[in-house]
């Protein structure tokens, strides 16, 4: 299957991508590893006027220390970011996360900036972002502005980007205290998540001081289970305390049913994993 | 169309191509490079793999523009000018990796590039490592045998350290 034709331009700076993609308005997509981008294209369910690449701007990748946060690129490769040091000091949750994107060859090719930007509500970055409390960095024709994960994925593949905006680069605030654990269920064959759950816990003198959950799939957005977090909240360590907790994980969910699972399946699924991960992360 | 470059297989090509132009679609249709192969056209199946700046990718997912100025190595660049086979290449000969050899090309070039990070991988690394590519035949476990067999030879035939050659060539003294 061909794509349908389209113009192409590979950005020389973010201004330039700006501009041209300001100028297609709605016909104009921003390509980045094109790992989701290229199979809709090829099945038509994208058919852009104008691509405006930004595989030429370097200065878009890597991971960067930002003293109390992490600033990592947006067309930083999965594969990048899996191996990335500072990601593993400091926020191994993307790192834990990153590895089970797709498959070693869209790895090295599909970009954290462009996981975000997809908006998959089956994609795992999303969901680890709205749990590490990132910030979206976007440039657009206005000039700069930052973006809250809790703002940035606003509705089924649709993000705060208008026409014109490119996310630059995401902040993720540094963790130190805290463990973390990403538990994904999807089938083998697929690796996209059935549901997913993004949890961060900070224990003290044996019971949970602070906790930050995310679930994916379970809505047309990622989800943070404040419920969840409010529960652990001082709650003791244990495998009974963590459990009731994660009974509150569909508050604030409304599971999809789509080609691969119905929503009550799902239903059943988000408190298991939410408790999975949860007593991982915390060492329960 | 748009001016592209891209060195496949040793050989550099200057061409014009319509920007969607997919790199298997330029590989094959353009440069001969037939035996770079489309699956599944969705990019599930890793058949089309190759590697693109060192690294495995599935070229029916890349735009032939985002290659521009890339070296790419497709399966018929793996083999020696004297026409001697890759070590993978004869490791999937001998441990008999196939059956209809449809997903062979890709799952060389994957195994290429599992090998180059990781010369000596576990069956599970290897079963992980070849998640991107299926192959409907053999249950994978002479593909399995294969990745084995030929991680060895390149361990022995490669020597990466002065005590590695002298290895080397006492084996092939």
């Amino acid at each position: 299957m061909i794509p349908a034709a389209f113009d192409y331009t590979k950005a020389a700076s973010v201004e330039d991508a700006v501009t041209a993609l300001a100028a297609a308005g709605d016909d104009g997509k921003v390509l980045a590893g094109g790992q989701s981008l290229l199979p809709m294209l090829r099945l038509r369910l994208a058919a852009p006027a104008m691509l405006v690449d930004l595989g030429g701007l370097a200065e878009l990748r890597g991971v960067h220390d930002d003293g109390d946060a992490l600033r990592i690129g947006a067309m930083t490769t999965h594969d990048e970011v899996m191996r990335d040091p500072l990601v593993h000091e400091h926020a191994p949750l993307i790192a834990q996360a990153a590895e089970t994107v797709g498959d070693r060859q869209i790895r090295h090719l599909g970009t954290f900036g462009g996981s975000l930007a997809h908006a998959d509500p089956a994609g795992d970055l999303p969901g680890v972002a709205l749990a590490l409390d990132a910030v979206m960095s976007v440039v657009g024709p206005s000039g700069v502005r930052d973006v809250p994960a809790s703002d940035f994925f606003v509705d089924y593949f649709t993000t705060a980007l208008g026409p014109g905006d490119v996310l630059v680069s995401v902040r993720v605030p540094k963790l130190t205290g805290w463990s973390t654990h990403y538990e994904k269920f999807h089938q083998l064959a697929q690796s996209w998540s059935v549901v997913g759950v993004a949890a961060a816990v900070r224990r003290s003198n044996g019971s949970i001081a602070e906790a930050r959950v995310a679930l994916t799939n379970m809505g047309v957005t990622p989800v943070r289970a404040r419920g969840v977090e409010e529960a652990l909240t001082g709650a003791p360590a244990t495998a009974d305390a963590v459990a009731d907790a994660a009974a509150r994980a569909l508050e604030g969910a409304s599971p999809l049913t789509d080609g691969t699972a119905s929503a009550e399946y799902r239903t059943q699924l988000a408190p298991v994993l939410t408790r999975r991960a949860v007593m991982a992360a915390g060492g329960v | 169309m748009t001016r592209i470059s891209m060195t496949v297989d040793g050989v550099r090509y200057d061409d014009d191509v319509e920007p969607r132009t997919l790199l298997v679609q330029h590989l094959r249709d353009r440069l001969g490079k037939v035996g770079t192969v489309v699956g599944c056209d969705t990019s599930n199946c890793g058949s089309c793999t190759v590697l693109l700046s060192g690294t495995s990718v599935k070229s029916c997912s890349v735009l032939a523009v985002q290659a521009d100025g890339a070296d790419v190595t497709t399966i018929e660049g793996l083999a020696g000018a004297d026409g001697e086979l890759h070590p993978v290449q004869t490791a999937f000969h001998e441990q008999h990796g196939l059956q209809c050899g449809f997903c062979t090309p890709g799952m060389i070039m994957a195994s290429v590039d599992l090998l180059t990070e990781n010369p000596d991988p576990t069956d599970e690394e290897i079963r992980e490592g070849l998640e991107g590519n299926l192959c409907r035949c053999t249950g994978y476990q002479n593909i399995v045998r294969a990745v084995h067999a030929a991680a060895e030879s390149m361990r022995t035939s490669v020597p990466s350290t002065p005590e590695g050659a002298e290895a080397a060539e006492g084996v092939t003294t």
